[in-house]
């Protein structure tokens, strides 16, 4: 098991009810991440719509992850 | 240079900032908040930016957009929180030799801005709903939470 601090933006901070919180997860990569807090951000997007950042840098979801990680999970952005 | 900003844009002062004697000529992306999206009226928006990437990223897309056309400058800001109807959202600035890079750059610069930063529209309607924009299916999700109609079903 991991700790892994994940921050949620936007509609998935809403579906969440928090900015971002600590989780024990058996995860590998950060779609790993994605795919085991659905239940918290709510996402019916798939991953490839979302962008993702690990420690403040923006990372593929194949990109693996280590105990004590931040990882950022981004809805699909609108700037502009 | 990118930056963002919570109040307005001073796009004045950015188009001096812009004036360069090896510039011939100067293009200028501004998005403003319109009253209508999708057949819905728009009453305001509300922009989320996750700063620190914002402007890393940003910088990257300024970057980019010098290595494809070279001798331009190039100044990008872009707005967060709450905006009115006629507000601007977003100010790209692009001063080259000759129009055609001015043109190009401004338009790269704002299209990846666009897909590419993490910042996020909320849009709030004139008849007290909102949604997320580009996030039709998330926005549906969190309305059926807190519809009492459906809560639960």
């Amino acid at each position: 098991m991991k700790t892994i601090t994940v921050r949620y933006f936007a509609i998935f901070r809403e579906h969440a009810g928090v900015s971002q919180e600590s989780v024990e997860l058996e995860a590998s990569t950060a779609l790993d991440v994605f795919e085991q807090t659905k239940g918290r951000h709510g996402s019916p997007e798939p991953a490839a719509h979302c962008k993702v950042a690990i420690n403040d840098v923006m990372a593929a979801w194949s990109s693996p992850v280590s105990d004590g990680d931040t990882v950022l999970l981004f809805p699909p952005v609108a700037g502009g | 240079m990118i930056s963002i900003s919570n109040t307005a844009i001073p796009v004045d002062e950015l188009r001096k900032q812009m004036a360069a004697p090896a510039a011939g000529g100067f293009c200028v992306f501004e998005g403003w908040v319109r009253n209508e999206n999708e057949g819905r009226e728009v009453q305001r928006l509300e922009y989320e930016v996750y700063e620190p990437l914002a402007l890393t990223e940003g910088e990257k897309v300024l970057a980019e957009a010098q290595m494809k056309f070279p001798h331009i400058d190039a100044i990008c800001v872009h707005r967060s929180g709450l905006l009115e109807i006629g507000d601007c959202a977003v100010w790209v600035g692009v001063s080259a030799a000759h129009r055609d890079e001015a043109f190009k750059a401004c338009r790269y610069v704002i299209d990846e801005i666009k897909t590419r930063l993490p910042i996020w529209k909320k849009e709030h309607y004139v008849d007290g709903d909102s949604g997320w924009v580009n996030c039709e299916r998330c926005a549906n999700v969190a309305h059926r939470h807190t519809d009492p109609d459906t809560e639960g079903s």
